[in-house]
């Protein structure tokens, strides 16, 4: 799994019907320290995130489909925790 | 998944038979700016989407899923067409 930032929402109507009443954000990956790093992702929401939240995200399709509850969902990632602090050391 | 333009067709008359009945879409992938991020790719399509959409696409095996259950030999696969997205500006 992964930091990232909820950066923006997406809306589309023409999807797989696996997707019907899913949430999907634009994520930004970031280092702990909060820099973003990387391009910009596609994650469906199962926590109720909200753009500006630092969230968790699992970045492999089997876990990302079990968040959405559907079988065969053809997902890669999905928000599965909202951040409320993070403590690095390093 | 990612966001990404589809920018070509892709027309292959020899390839593994489970490709059969499918289209493959050249795509290149944007971040929440819109703009370019790494290479093109090829990914089939199970959405119906087409050159100049904003469309958005899964990576790994989950890509065939659509296809089930046929074992389409996929890495990547376009499942949903963008209406509109949104990335509001940060202080």
């Amino acid at each position: 799994m992964i930091l990232a930032r909820v950066v923006g929402t997406v809306v589309a109507t023409q999807k797989r019907p696996q997707f019907e009443g899913a949430k999907l954000l634009l994520v930004q990956p970031e280092t702990p320290q909060g820099e973003a790093k990387g391009a910009t992702l596609l994650a469906i929401d199962s926590v109720g995130a909200g753009v500006s939240e630092r969230v968790i995200v699992v970045l492999e399709g089997r876990a990302a489909g079990e968040a959405l509850g559907k079988k065969l969902s053809p997902v890669d990632a999905a928000i599965v925790g909202i951040v409320d602090h993070v403590d690095c050391v390093e | 998944m990612q966001l990404a333009r589809v920018i070509g067709d892709v027309v292959a008359t020899r390839k593994d038979p489970n490709f059969d009945g499918t289209t493959l879409l050249l795509v290149q992938p944007i971040g929440g700016d819109g703009k370019d991020v790494g290479r093109p790719l090829v990914a089939v399509d199970s959405v119906g989407a087409g050159v100049g959409e904003t469309v958005f696409f899964v990576r790994g095996k989950e890509a065939s899923f659509p296809f089930h259950p046929t074992e389409v030999p996929t890495d990547a696969g376009i499942v949903g067409i963008v209406d509109h997205f949104h990335v509001p500006a940060t202080d």
